[in-house]
C-alpha cells in the first residue's frame, strides 16, 4: 500500500474535508486501488508522444477585451451568509 | 564581522491595461464601490466557465518579447489551489508548467556599470480579491473588484546584489512595461507589486544563503527600506550564531523592520494542475510575428531619435524618456508647434521645478500639449516676455488655463503698439536729458538705461526689441 492514513489525513486538511478515524483506513485502500489502476497506464510505450492536458480537440478560445457586465451587487450578495457595506463579511483572517 | 554579500530576486506582480478581466466581462477600473465589478464568473458560483481576454495573452507577449524572452507557444493555465476569502473559487488560475515567456533579461545601470538581470520566466495569472478588516466588528470584509483583473508576474533571477539594483531594475521594468502600454504600472494603486526574495552569504561562498520573501511592497522607498533592514537582520542572525528560516516575513515600513507572518498551520501545497476550464494557447509564428511587428518604440530608440531628430540634447531627452507621459507630451506638442527646442526648454524647467515644489511625478501632469504649444506661440510671436510667460505657465500647470485666454484676461500681453510706444520713450527722454547728452557725448551705455526706463514706464509689457529701436531712432534724430 502505497497511500497511507497519514496522506489521508494530510489531503484531507488541504482539502478541508473530515474524513473519521474509522473512513481513513477505507479511504486509503480506496485511494491505493485508483492508482494501482492508473498505475497500467505506465505499461504503455509513450515515446514520442506529446503530453496531453486537455482531452477536448479544442484551442485558442479567446474573447474580445470588451467590457459587458454591469453592477450586479445586489444580485451577488444575495446568497452571503453574512455582509456589511457591499462586502461580504467573513469570519476575521490572520494576517 | 565577516563580509557578506547580499543577494536578491525579485516577483514582480504587474496589473495588464485591459478594460475587462481576465475570464470574464467586468471592467478592470481601479476603485469603485465594493462588489460592483463583479459577475457569477469571477465571483466563481458554481457552473460558470472562464473565456480568456485575447488582449491579455498579446500583453503578456509584448512584455516578454521586450524583456528578451522567448514565447512559450504552446502554453497553458494551470489551477493553484488554496482557500482563503480572497479568492472565491478556492483556487487561482495562474501558470506553472508552460509559461507565456521564459529565459529574459534586461540590462541595468549600477555604479559598477553595466549588468543584466535575468528574468526566469513571465506567467499569466488572475489577480485576487481584497481583504479589509472591520474595525468596528471583528471580521473581515471581502471586495472582488479586483479578483480577476489580468496580471503577469515577471520572476527575476537571484541577480542582484543592493537594493540600488533592485530599484534600478523596478525602474527600468516599470518603464518597458509603460512604453508598451502593457500596465500603467502605478505602485500607489496596487498595479505594479514586488515580493522579494532576499539571502546573505559570506564572500566568496558559492552556495546561496536561506531566503526569506518579503510580499507586496508597493514603492520604491519602502523596497530600498526593507532591503536595508533584512539585510542587517540576516548578518545580524548569522553573526550571533543562529540560522535564517525560510519564511514570509512583512515588512513594516513604519515600524522600519520586518517581522514573521504567522505562517499558516500546513505547509503551503497548492496541488497545481492543468486547469481543465480552459483549453490550451498555441502561438502560431504568424501571431508571434504580428506582435513583434506591433511593438512600440521603447526608451533607448526614442533618445537617440530625440537627440538626432528633434537635436535636443542627450541628457534632456533622457530626462523626458524617463516617463511615458512626458515623452507623449513632448511629442504631441513639438508635433504642434515645431519647437522641439522650446517644447523640452519648457519641460526640463519649469515643469521640472513645478513637479518638484508640488511633489508630483510626471504622471499626475494635467495640462495638454495645446496648452503648452499655445503658450510658446505667445512667446514666440512675441506677444508676452519671459517673465509673463513663466507666470503663464504655472497657470496653465496648476490650473489648466487657456494660455491665450488668460493672457487676454489679465492684460498681461507685450504692447506692440507703436503709438503708445513712442508716446512713453518720448516722455522718459524728456524726463533724463543728462542720459541724453551722455549719449550724445558718445556715452553708447547711456542708451541702455532709457530703454530700461522705457521698460519700466510700460510695466515689463513691452516688445524689447521695439522699444530698443524707437529709442534708438529718437535719439538719433536729435
Amino acid at each position: 500500500m502505497k497511500i497511507t492514513e497519514d496522506t489521508v489525513k494530510y489531503v484531507a486538511a488541504l482539502a478541508k474535508l473530515t474524513v473519521s478515524e474509522e473512513e481513513q483506513q477505507k479511504v486509503a485502500e480506496d485511494l491505493d486501488r485508483i492508482l494501482d489502476y492508473i498505475e497500467t497506464m505506465n505499461g504503455l510505450d509513450t515515446d514520442g508522444v506529446e503530453p496531453m492536458s486537455h482531452v477536448l480537440p479544442m484551442k485558442n478560445v479567446f474573447r474580445e477585451d470588451i467590457v459587458t457586465n454591469r453592477d450586479e451587487r445586489e444580485q451577488l450578495l444575495r446568497n452571503a451568509p453574512k455582509q456589511k457595506d457591499g462586502s461580504f463579511a467573513v469570519p476575521k483572517t490572520v494576517e | 564581522m565577516k563580509a557578506y554579500e547580499t543577494v536578491i530576486g525579485l516577483e514582480v506582480h504587474v496589473e495588464l491595461a485591459t478594460k475587462s478581466k481576465i475570464f470574464c466581462g467586468c471592467t478592470t477600473q481601479f476603485g469603485g464601490d465594493p462588489n460592483t465589478h463583479v459577475c457569477p464568473v469571477c465571483s466563481g458560483m458554481p457552473g460558470t466557465l472562464p473565456v480568456l481576454n485575447k488582449q491579455v495573452v498579446e500583453f503578456a507577449m509584448a512584455a516578454g518579447l521586450a524583456l528578451n524572452c522567448s514565447i512559450t507557444q504552446k502554453c497553458k493555465f494551470d489551477r493553484k489551489n488554496y482557500f482563503y476569502p480572497d479568492l472565491p473559487k478556492a483556487y487561482q488560475i495562474s501558470q506553472l508548467y508552460l509559461p507565456i515567456c521564459r529565459d529574459g533579461g534586461i540590462e541595468i545601470e549600477t555604479e559598477a556599470g553595466k549588468k543584466t538581470v535575468r528574468i526566469h520566466e513571465i506567467h499569466m495569472e488572475e489577480d485576487a480579491g481584497k481583504l479589509v478588516h472591520d474595525p468596528w466588528e471583528d471580521c473581515t470584509l471581502v471586495d472582488y473588484n479586483r479578483c480577476g483583473v489580468p496580471l503577469i508576474e515577471i520572476v527575476s533571477e537571484p541577480d542582484m546584489r543592493s537594493a540600488e539594483e533592485v530599484i534600478a531594475y523596478l525602474e527600468k521594468l516599470r518603464l518597458i512595461l509603460q512604453y508598451l502600454g502593457v500596465s500603467d504600472c502605478k505602485m500607489q494603486e496596487g498595479s505594479l507589486r514586488a515580493d522579494i526574495n532576499l539571502s546573505v552569504r559570506e564572500v566568496g561562498v558559492p552556495e546561496f544563503g536561506t531566503r526569506t520573501e518579503m510580499k507586496n511592497m508597493n514603492s520604491f522607498k519602502a523596497i530600498g527600506r526593507a532591503i536595508e533592514g533584512e539585510r542587517k537582520r540576516q548578518i545580524e542572525l548569522l553573526e550571533d550564531g543562529g540560522k535564517v528560516i525560510q519564511e514570509t516575513r512583512r515588512w513594516d515600513d513604519n515600524k522600519d523592520t520586518s517581522f514573521a507572518m504567522r505562517s499558516k498551520e500546513d505547509a503551503q501545497d497548492y496541488r497545481y494542475f492543468p486547469e481543465p476550464d480552459l483549453p490550451p494557447i498555441e502561438i502560431s509564428d504568424e501571431w508571434l510575428q504580428a506582435v513583434r511587428a506591433h511593438q512600440p518604440e521603447l526608451r533607448d530608440e526614442k533618445m537617440l531619435r530625440y537627440e538626432k531628430e528633434f537635436g535636443i540634447p542627450e541628457y534632456d531627452a533622457l530626462i523626458i524618456t524617463g516617463s511615458k507621459q512626458l515623452a507623449d507630451l513632448f511629442e504631441k506638442t513639438v508635433a504642434l508647434c515645431q519647437k522641439p527646442k522650446e517644447v523640452s526648454n519648457w519641460l526640463m524647467v519649469e515643469t521640472m521645478r513645478l513637479l518638484k515644489e508640488q511633489e508630483m511625478d510626471p504622471e499626475e501632469i494635467t495640462f495638454t500639449p495645446a496648452q503648452l504649444a499655445g503658450l510658446i506661440k505667445l512667446v514666440d510671436g512675441n506677444k508676452i516676455n519671459r517673465t509673463v510667460a513663466k507666470e503663464v505657465f504655472e497657470k496653465v500647470f496648476k490650473e489648466n488655463v487657456d494660455p491665450e485666454a488668460y493672457v487676454e484676461k489679465h492684460g498681461l500681453g507685450l504692447v506692440s503698439d507703436d503709438g503708445v510706444l513712442r508716446s512713453a520713450i518720448r516722455q522718459v527722454i524728456e524726463n533724463n536729458p543728462q542720459s541724453v547728452r551722455d549719449y550724445m557725448g558718445g556715452k553708447s551705455r547711456a542708451m541702455g538705461f532709457l530703454v530700461g526706463q522705457a521698460m519700466k514706464e510700460m510695466k515689463g509689457k513691452a516688445d524689447p526689441g521695439m522699444v530698443n529701436q524707437i529709442v534708438k531712432e529718437m535719439l538719433d534724430a536729435m
